[in-house]
């Protein structure tokens, strides 16, 4: 059976580091290995043909980073988180902006950011708001942007904006072309995706809402601690941080910098600078 | 008497199972001796959007508190703990847990085969695996990976299993060292907990 060990995974991730800048030192390691495994097999490299494919070969380092880095999302994942943001937090910011800004941080292809859109129109305030997407991977950035998706996962996004409660109907946001359900452009007027690496990046901007579910879970707690302190400097006071509903952050240095809004759908807001 | 052949080298028990593992779960949980010494790490297939009801389903009865860990949650002696719903749970070297969004495997997030398999690789020849009831082969190259490292594999005997697909699965991949009945897995365990008394 394929295996790979830590110190092969270790050379593979300095190789990415010294060459790419890329920097997966600090990821998880059960499923950095699993990753790195499933290129191999997808490839068919041993670990020392990787390591001379990612040296010789400028080009295979976007497939590699796009097969590394996890892309399976769904639209309203956590039907629950959304009705949270529509009734409570959303409302809440409203209070204080009437035009404000999100971030959605490691976007993947997209399902988190139009979901997002979907409920800030039915809310009426889809003009109002201003929306960041970024990414590492830039081959999933295109895909995002295209607001395109197969039709064959409609059948759980779908399910999902029931659960939600949505106010429209599922359906009149996309129309099917060739198997993919195309979605209509509208949606993401005012989004904007942008490359941006979380591990190596700087902080670019400030926001009401930062989204990062289930992207910092690959990672490491010593790297979850930096990307929280960036998260902490690219909120206003008193903005949101929604992360993933088996993720926590109360080992994180900045921890006491936030309060959990909802422990259930993990949402805190920034008390202190 | 030591039926099994046990000692105390044993570091954790991991379990998996699908359909018609639920009553072998619940039964094995509140037959458990109180105090327990090793983790009880449990992956079984469920519905992907009910975040609640299963652990406090699994509760009732236990003998022990269920809880679904956060990622990178820390694994205790005694502990029992549940994959969550739509989540992958894998075992880190520091005997931490790590959850993940990744592609299914088996048709499954939960798979019983990432959370054997990464307790094959921490625990190596200190894990017992055991495998119940259910309607695919997730799992089977789990319990491989985990006798390949020298763990003990067992699987529910498959005439008492509601649907048998899953321990037959991993009978015909790896060598099982016990075949057998909850009521004998129960008995298992209630020796293994003697080893550490």
């Amino acid at each position: 059976m394929l295996d790979i060990d830590i110190a092969d995974l270790k050379r593979i991730s300095e190789l990415i580091y010294q060459r790419y800048n890329y920097d997966f030192r600090n990821y998880a390691m059960s499923s950095f290995k699993r990753r790195v495994l499933r290129i191999m097999e997808l490839k068919k490299l041993s670990v020392e043909a990787l390591l001379k494919r990612l040296t010789d070969s400028p080009v295979f380092i976007n497939e590699f980073l796009d097969e590394l880095t996890v892309n399976v999302t769904e639209m309203f994942r956590d039907p629950s988180f959304w009705r949270v943001m529509r009734e409570e937090i959303i409302p809440a910011i409203m209070l204080n902006h009437k035009q404000f800004k999100i971030w959605h941080a490691g976007c993947s292809s997209g399902e988190e950011v139009l979901s997002m859109c979907i409920m800030l129109k039915e809310m009426g305030i889809l003009q109002d708001v201003t929306l960041i997407a970024t990414d590492l991977d830039v081959n999933i950035l295109e895909r995002a942007k295209a607001a395109t998706h197969p039709i064959k996962n409609m059948e759980l996004n779908e399910k999902n904006y029931i659960r939600f409660q949505g106010t429209g109907n599922f359906r009149d946001y996309y129309k099917e072309e060739n198997g993919m359900a195309v979605f209509n452009k509208d949606l993401m007027m005012n989004v904007s995706f942008r490359r941006h690496d979380l591990v190596l990046g700087d902080i670019f901007n400030k926001f009401d809402l930062v989204l990062c579910r289930n992207v910092m879970i690959y990672f490491n707690q010593a790297l979850q601690n930096e990307v929280l302190k960036k998260f902490h400097d690219s909120l206003f006071k008193y903005g949101y941080l929604a992360i993933g509903s088996k993720e926590s952050l109360i080992w994180c240095d900045y921890a006491n910098r936030f309060i959990v809004v909802n422990n259930e759908e993990k949402i805190y807001k920034k008390i202190k600078d | 008497m030591n039926k099994f052949n046990l000692n105390n080298s044993y570091k954790a028990v991991v379990i998996g199972g699908s359909a018609g593992s639920f009553q072998g779960v619940v039964k094995i949980l509140s037959q458990l001796p109180k105090g327990f010494p090793l983790p009880i790490i449990m992956c079984l297939h469920r519905l992907k959007h009910v975040r609640n009801g299963f652990v406090e389903a699994l509760s009732i009865k236990s003998v022990v508190q269920v809880t679904e860990p956060h990622d990178k949650e820390n694994i205790k002696k005694g502990g029992v703990y549940l994959a969550p719903a739509n989540y992958h749970m894998s075992v880190e070297l520091g005997h931490t847990f790590a959850l993940s969004t990744e592609e299914m495997i088996n048709n499954s997030r939960p798979a019983i085969d990432i959370t054997l398999g990464t307790c094959a690789y921490v625990y190596k020849d200190k894990l017992v695996g055991i495998l119940l009831s259910g309607a695919n082969k997730d799992g089977a190259l789990g319990m491989k990976h985990i006798h390949e490292r020298g763990g003990l594999t067992l699987v529910q005997e498959p005439t008492e299993c509601m649907i048998d697909t899953m321990p037959k699965a991993a009978l015909a991949v790896t060598k099982i060292d016990h075949v057998l009945k909850v009521d004998q897995i129960v008995e298992f365990l209630k020796e293994l907990d003697k080893q550490y008394r």
